[in-house]
């Protein structure tokens, strides 16, 4: 991952194997909606600079294209002009020239909502239909894109291109788009970008950095880290992680299908794969996806340790739940949320819990939700009084209930997000939403 | 010697949950050597109806469920109980909610 830094040393081990590319992924859905849903990045912008100054040095040594995707974490238009910023920025402090190709990924919601009409938008996964409203009160929503704009990129530049900035992309994509454009098989492309993409996750231990050697009939993979092996376990195992099914992968325009494929275990650190294939759909489909802001929220943390009080931490909780809406009688109650998280009970698995009984300390966090933060504050500063002084049955400790660690006792999170729109749109062309801009920085 | 419960925890590699975009959670059950594979398939103790009970989620919305011979592993995908990351979330990465599964007993020759 772009911005989470990566051992240079053996970076310019991988140089010194002489690639065709260098191919890094910066995108992910996983630290949540805040980023779609706000505009914030993954990383901060100074560990960006970092990270694309030791790419753009080696572009310099090699002249080998950089290929980065999925800019900023969600991908959008917003964060490609900053990678883009960033480059021109490195470029003219150490006097470097190149020629840049930006691709966007942002999607026009009138489009959205016209294709939606037609009939060509489906959920992806357990997400209901997709409802139009949901596409206006997005902040922006992105489609992820295939391996065709990273080639269109290189095609359509007589001079080369020598760094692509690509908004939301699968994940392999940049990788794939290297193999596929010098025509190999798009099936061991996709593979070897997929377990390329994640660096030596597929290794024991795990690690950082990776190379690939892609041939004709099958791809060969090497950690390199010298401490670290591929195993036709460890490489096998690889798409397991974080996926749907351990052999069937949905990407922009088909599937790939590693049910057949053989893993031959090449040298004690080299693993070769062989047999994948790929199924194209038809029609060619993208994953699009767009998260919206969905109110304030405020917190108390807070310690409990009396057994008496633990015991009874439930309807304790109830009561104090309704004396603060009732307080607030005012606010329409759809409008704001209480939902405490009780650590030492079920905090983690909620009503999943196996284990009923809680533990002899709790952890109390309130979560509120508001149309406001200041009203966020103030329901939570509401419900943290009430809960410090609720009666009950057979309370001894009559000074006080909870123990609070932190000021400010009621903590502002800022606005919340979620994501409201995961859905798999029909394309005529793989490339048509993706606009790309050449130029020389 | 006559076999004992024993909890997957100590038999399997891995145990580990994840999220698999924002509205799945999936679940990897990974053996050390394929005998412990086989040996755990055929003692019919993991099924779909099990994972129906400790997940509360209903067989049919189970997504992904099977016993995959390749990477000696049991891969589990289920609906998330809400989007990732909204309001009321308790474990963004979905990374701490494989502790059912450790939990599930086998019968196993006594160590």
């Amino acid at each position: 991952m772009l911005g989470y830094g990566f051992p240079v040393e053996h970076f310019k081990m991988g140089l010194a194997l002489k690639p065709h590319a260098i191919t890094i992924d910066s995108g992910s859905t996983d630290s949540g909606p805040q980023k779609l849903g706000l505009g914030e990045m993954t990383c901060s912008r100074e560990a960006y600079v970092k990270d694309i100054e030791v790419l753009l040095e080696a572009q310099q040594a090699t002249r080998i294209p950089v290929l980065i995707s999925s800019a900023g974490g969600d991908g959008t238009n917003l964060h490609v002009d900053v990678f883009r910023d960033i480059v021109t920025e490195i470029a003219r402090r150490r006097g470097w020239h190149f020629k840049v190709a930006s691709i966007y990924s942002d999607i026009d919601k009138s489009h959205i909502a016209r294709e939606l009409k037609a009939g060509r938008i489906e959920p992806l996964g357990p997400v209901p239909p997709l409802d139009p409203r949901e596409v206006e009160a997005a902040t922006v929503v992105v489609a992820q894109m295939g391996a065709e704009p990273f080639v269109k990129a290189l095609d359509e530049s007589p001079g080369g291109v020598d760094v692509i900035l690509a908004g939301r992309s699968y994940d392999p994509s940049p990788t794939a788009a290297m193999a596929i454009r010098a025509g190999f098989d798009p099936a061991l492309a996709w593979h070897m970008g997929k377990i390329m993409e994640c660096g030596a996750l597929c290794a024991e231990p795990v690690g950082r950095t990776v190379m690939g050697w892609l041939r004709h009939d099958h791809f060969e993979i090497e950690p390199l880290n010298p401490a670290e092996r591929c195993t036709t376990a460890s490489v096998a195992a690889h798409t397991l992680y974080e996926k749907t099914h351990p052999f069937l992968l949905a990407g922009p325009g088909g599937t790939l299908d590693l049910s057949q494929c053989r893993y031959e275990q090449v040298t004690d650190r080299r693993v070769r794969v062989s047999g994948s294939k790929f199924i194209p759909s038809d029609p060619y489909t993208v994953k699009l996806e767009g998260a919206k802001t969905a109110g304030w929220r405020s917190i108390f943390i807070a310690g409990a340790r009396d057994p008496i009080f633990i015991a009874q931490i439930d309807a304790i909780l109830d009561e104090v739940l309704a004396n603060t809406r009732a307080y607030f009688a005012d606010v329409p109650p759809e409008t704001y949320r209480l939902i405490p998280h009780l650590y030492g009970k079920n905090g983690v698995m909620g009503d999943l819990e196996p284990v009923k009984v809680p533990a002899h300390e709790l952890c109390i966090i309130l979560e509120v939700a508001a149309a406001t933060q200041a009203l966020a504050t103030a329901i939570c500063n509401k419900a943290r009084t009430s809960l410090m002084h609720a009666p009950y049955p057979g309370r001894i400790a009559t000074a006080g209930n909870i123990a609070s660690p932190f000021t400010p006792l009621e903590i502002p999170l800022g606005q919340a997000c979620t994501f409201n729109v995961y859905h798999l749109m029909k394309v005529d062309s793989p490339t048509a939403l993706f606009p790309i801009r050449h130029e020389e920085i | 010697m006559a076999p004992v419960p024993t909890p997957l925890r100590d038999i399997a590699k891995v145990v580990r949950s994840k999220n698999a975009g924002p509205f799945e959670i999936t679940l990897d059950i990974v053996f050390k050597t394929r005998a412990d594979f086989d040996a755990v398939r055929e003692s019919g103790v993991i099924t779909k109806e099990l994972v129906s009970e400790l997940y509360n989620v209903p067989t049919q919305n189970i997504i992904t469920f099977g016993f995959f011979e390749l990477v000696n592993a049991v891969k589990i995908t289920l609906p998330r109980p809400r989007a990732q990351g909204g309001i009321g979330e308790t474990d963004m990465h979905a990374a701490q909610q494989h502790v059912p599964l450790q939990e599930i007993r086998v019968p196993w020759p006594a160590a």
